[in-house]
Formats: structure tokens, C-alpha cells, sequence
């Protein structure tokens, strides 16, 4: 299940071509090509209301595109129906920004969720795996707490933790720093380098967090109005003389595009109401 | 959805408003199929069905309880003095019973748990949807229409026949206590009702319980599941949850007594 050995690294496991999204009037992508290969690090930057999370949800099936190919492992998903993307979604985990941990469920259930949902594990069997996935981002022993009783940085790792449950080829991660004091964000880049070394698995990271994408990533991309600006490893981003590349390093995009805090949620509102 | 941005005044906003109907409408009819289509699906979510059937009905029995006992007391009052007027007293138990098992009862307690039950569907739904838990669902390979809608459905439509019982039982209680202080014996109270009311009157309530149940959860898990716009969207989907299904079931009542009336 897991891409085995180095000699499938380099292949793209996620390929998007032309990608465009449309919510009534806001073009958010305006044909995106990019290829995420198999084990790497792959980190998409861009400031709020670029149209970062709504690319990432793209890869999951959460969002369609007006135009465009998404490949998953070379297989063509855009004509996929809910239920086909079920398999793409049991080898492809999403992480949320805000963790969307399931408020009504103890973090054991949260976790047990895609595990109850796809396999049939005895009781042992899944309390085993929850406790495996809690430790490996760090958290052991709140099985039986509630979301509601956990810390930020808890949730996202307990989001991580459910994110991993199924023992995914990939793993997508919304904003993973974002609303963390910057000990834990910390703490969640060092977890992303982990898995990918314990799980060999392939990351997919939306951020703004300047530190996290360049100790992290393999590569990186930055993405401003629906386009894809640049695209390279961490030094050739930082070396580019790109005039949007050097103001989004140097923050003046980013503190620009602040000014619309509603922006991100829109869009979010905007998907929504057009997911389906 | 198609656009009539450029049409101005009452024509345009017309339309934007028939349009917005109409693609209501439409999602509304999808999301009533797709439940439809996951029922006999594997993984039956039972434990959340169970739970959802509690919350319809022991934790709104206390508020259907009460609501029906006092519209039950004033009914007999209002009745045993207007009846009395043409010495027509005696039937007060006949009219309470029957008020109650065709109409009161059924009407009242969708009422009651469209403000309780729906109004908390579409909360919790909605404060789902804007934290992404339901996108997660997905994500997780879930259905949410299986995993959410389908329990809180199936819940509502079977637990609002059952409070309806107990509406009807309650409100006619009610009627007996004001009634013996009006000078009726219990004994006969007692007697015009069962003399009164058929079983094919409770049917007729009750059936439309069924339909009323139904109707007020998938509006409630319409709403919810629809809910854009953070914390305020959350409070205007419940307020339109409640509007909607008190609407829907007052309309509903009169033309499924209308079709019921003909067999």
C-alpha cells in the first residue's frame, strides 16, 4: 500500500493540469498545473484568500473543478462520483486548519472513525491503533477526552492522529501552524518531517508560515491569484528574484492581503455552498 | 446558479427570489433522494440513531408534557362555558378528545419539536458544517448524509407519533381535571371520549405525525448541512429552520387532512 521503495520516488502520486475553480464572481484558480510526487514534502504558499485550501480540497474530492484534470496515482478522478472518491479518500488523509475534530466523540472515537468506517477491526484491534496513531504525534493517554477539553495545539495533533489512522500513501495539511504559539508550531513542522520518515508518506502542506515551509519542505510553490507564481526547491524560492516572490517573502503581499481577514472565509462559505 | 445581477428594481429582485427558491428546491429534493438512497447502504449508523431517538423523544417529552396538559385545561374550559351556552356541556369531553387526536395533538407537538428538536438539528448541523466536521466526514470516506441525516430523519419521523400519543393522552387529562370542576363526573368525561373518538381518528393523527416528522427533520438537516457564513449563518439557519417547518407543517396539515378525509 505504502509507495515502497526509492525507485517510485519522483513519480507524481497527485497531478493537477488547468485546474480552474469559480464561486460566482471570485476566479479563485485560473488554471493550476502542479504535480506532487510520491514521498516528498511538498509545501504550497500564498496569502489568505489565494485559493490554497481551496487547490488542496481539490485533491480529496471535497471541491470539483470547472475545468481542468486531477490525476491521483494516474488515474483521472474529475469525473469521480462521491462514492468513487471513498477509496482515493481511505489512501489520501486531509487535515483541517481548525482540526475539525468531531465535537460529540471522545478523541478515541475521533481517531476509530475511519478505522470503524473502512475496516473490520475487533475492539483491541482499533483501541491498539488509536493508541499507536496518540503516540506518534505525541499524545498519550486521552483516549477518553473530549475535543472541547483539548488544547489548539492538541487538536491539530489529535486531527493528525485521526489523519493517519488509515495509514495513508498522503497526507494534505490545511494551515497546520496556523493559531499556534510558536513552540507548537514547531512541535507540528518536526511531527510532518516524522511521519514522513516513519510512514514514507507523501505531504501536502497549505501555509503562510514562512518558517515552517522552509524547514520542512522538499519543495514549494506560491501561489497568488489562482496561479501558480513559482515553483522550486526551498533555496530557489528564497533566491528568486521574482518581484511577487521577493514581496511575499519580505511580507508586503501577505500583510496587504491581511487587510481581508474575511477573504479565506468566503471562499470557504463559497465552496461549500458550490461543493457538490 | 444562473444570474440576474444586471436586471434591476423589483423585476430583477423578483426573480433573484424565485431563482433562490427554486435552487433551494432543487438541493432540498437532492438531499431528500440521497437519504433516501442510503438507507439499505452497509454501515447503518445505529448507535447515532438510538441517540438522536432519545434526544427526540425523552428529553422533549417534558416540554410536549406540559404544553399538552395546559392547552388540554384551557380547551376544556373555554369549551364546558361556550358548550354550556346551549346546554350543550356534557360534550366537552367528546370535543376535547376529539380536538386533541385529530388536530391538537399532532399539530402542537410538531410545533413544539420543530422549535426544540429542529431548531437543535439545525444548530448542530450547521456548527458542523462551518467547522469543516462535515468536509472531515468526507475526507474520512464517510457519507454525511448517512452518517448525519439519516438517523436525525429516521429518529424525528418514528419519535413524533410516540410524543403525539403522549400530547393526546395528556391534553385529554388535562380536559378531565377542569372538566370535574365544571360540574362533569370523570366517569362520564371519560365515556363521551372513548364513545367519541375512533381508532381511525388516531390513526388519522398519527399518520400525520409521520409526515410532519419527516418533513421538519429534513428542513432542519437542510439547513444545517446549507449554513454558510460562520457563527451569525448558524443562528439564521435555526431561525429559518423553525420559520420553515412550523410553515411547512401548518400547510402540510391542511392537505393531508384534505387526502386523508377521502378514504
Amino acid at each position: 500500500m505504502m509507495g515502497s521503495e526509492s525507485a517510485q520516488d519522483g513519480v507524481a502520486l497527485i497531478e493537477l493540469s488547468g485546474v480552474v475553480k469559480t464561486f460566482g464572481d471570485n476566479h479563485v484558480l485560473r488554471g493550476v498545473d502542479l504535480e506532487i510526487r510520491r514521498g516528498e514534502i511538498f509545501t504550497l504558499l500564498g496569502g489568505s484568500g489565494t485559493g490554497k485550501s481551496v487547490m488542496l480540497k481539490h485533491m480529496v474530492g471535497l471541491l470539483r473543478p470547472d475545468e481542468g484534470s486531477i490525476r491521483i496515482d494516474g488515474r483521472d478522478v474529475v469525473g469521480y462520483a462521491e462514492r468513487d472518491w471513498v477509496e482515493v479518500r481511505k489512501r489520501v488523509a486531509y487535515v483541517f486548519q481548525g482540526a475539525a475534530l468531531f465535537d460529540s466523540l471522545s478523541v478515541k472515537e475521533n481517531i476509530a472513525y475511519g478505522l470503524r468506517e473502512h475496516l473490520s477491526l475487533s475492539e483491541q484491534g482499533i483501541s491498539e491503533r488509536v493508541a499507536e496513531c496518540l503516540s506518534a504525534v505525541g499524545l498519550g493517554g486521552i483516549e477518553l477526552r473530549m475535543p472541547a477539553e483539548l488544547s489548539g495545539g492538541m487538536r491539530k495533533r489529535v486531527g493528525v492522529a485521526r489523519g493517519i489512522a488509515l495509514e495513508p500513501e498522503a497526507i494534505l495539511y490545511d494551515e497546520p501552524t496556523t493559531g499556534l504559539d510558536p513552540a507548537n508550531a514547531r512541535r507540528i513542522g518536526e511531527l510532518i518531517v516524522a511521519l514522513r520518515a516513519r510512514l514514507d508518506v507523501t505531504s501536502v502542506v497549505v501555509t503562510h508560515d514562512l518558517d515552517l515551509c522552509f524547514s520542512i519542505s522538499d519543495r514549494v510553490a506560491l501561489l497568488g491569484a489562482g496561479c501558480l507564481l513559482a515553483i522550486g526547491t526551498p533555496e530557489e524560492i528564497r533566491a528568486s528574484d521574482l518581484p511577487e516572490v521577493r514581496e511575499f517573502l519580505t511580507g508586503d503581499l501577505d500583510a496587504d492581503k491581511d487587510l481581508w481577514s474575511g477573504a479565506d472565509d468566503d471562499v470557504r462559505a463559497a465552496a461549500r455552498s458550490g461543493g457538490e | 446558479m444562473t444570474r440576474v445581477a444586471s436586471t434591476g428594481g423589483l423585476l430583477g429582485a423578483t426573480g433573484r427570489w424565485g431563482l433562490a427558491v427554486l435552487d433551494d428546491l432543487g438541493r432540498f429534493s437532492i438531499l431528500v433522494a440521497r437519504t433516501f438512497q442510503v438507507m439499505g447502504r452497509r454501515g447503518f449508523p445505529i448507535r447515532e440513531t438510538i441517540r438522536q431517538f432519545e434526544t427526540v423523544t425523552v428529553r422533549s417529552s417534558t416540554i410536549v408534557l406540559i404544553t399538552a396538559l395546559f392547552t388540554g385545561m384551557v380547551l376544556a374550559l373555554q369549551t364546558a362555558s361556550a358548550l354550556g351556552r346551549f346546554g350543550a356541556k356534557p360534550y366537552t369531553g367528546s370535543f376535547v378528545g376529539l380536538a386533541f387526536v385529530l388536530e391538537l395533538g399532532p399539530v402542537l407537538t410538531a410545533l413544539v419539536v420543530a422549535g426544540r428538536v429542529g431548531a437543535g438539528i439545525s444548530a448542530e448541523l450547521g456548527a458542523m458544517t462551518v467547522s469543516e466536521q462535515v468536509d472531515a466526514i468526507r475526507a474520512l470516506g464517510a457519507d454525511p448524509v448517512q452518517k448525519l441525516v439519516l438517523p436525525r430523519m429516521l429518529a424525528t419521523t418514528l419519535g413524533l407519533p410516540m410524543l403525539t400519543m403522549l400530547a393526546n393522552l395528556l391534553g385529554i387529562l388535562g380536559g378531565l381535571l377542569i372538566a370535574t370542576q365544571a360540574g362533569i363526573a370523570a366517569n362520564f368525561y371519560y365515556q363521551s371520549v372513548v364513545g367519541v373518538v375512533t381508532l381511525s381518528d388516531l390513526i388519522s393523527g398519527l399518520v400525520k405525525t409521520l409526515a410532519f416528522g419527516w418533513i421538519l427533520s429534513m428542513v432542519a438537516c437542510y439547513q444545517g448541512l446549507s449554513t454558510t457564513g460562520g457563527t451569525v449563518g448558524v443562528g439564521r439557519a435555526t431561525t429559518r429552520t423553525v420559520v420553515v417547518s412550523s410553515i411547512a407543517v401548518l400547510v402540510s396539515d391542511f392537505f393531508l387532512t384534505k387526502l386523508i378525509m377521502l378514504f
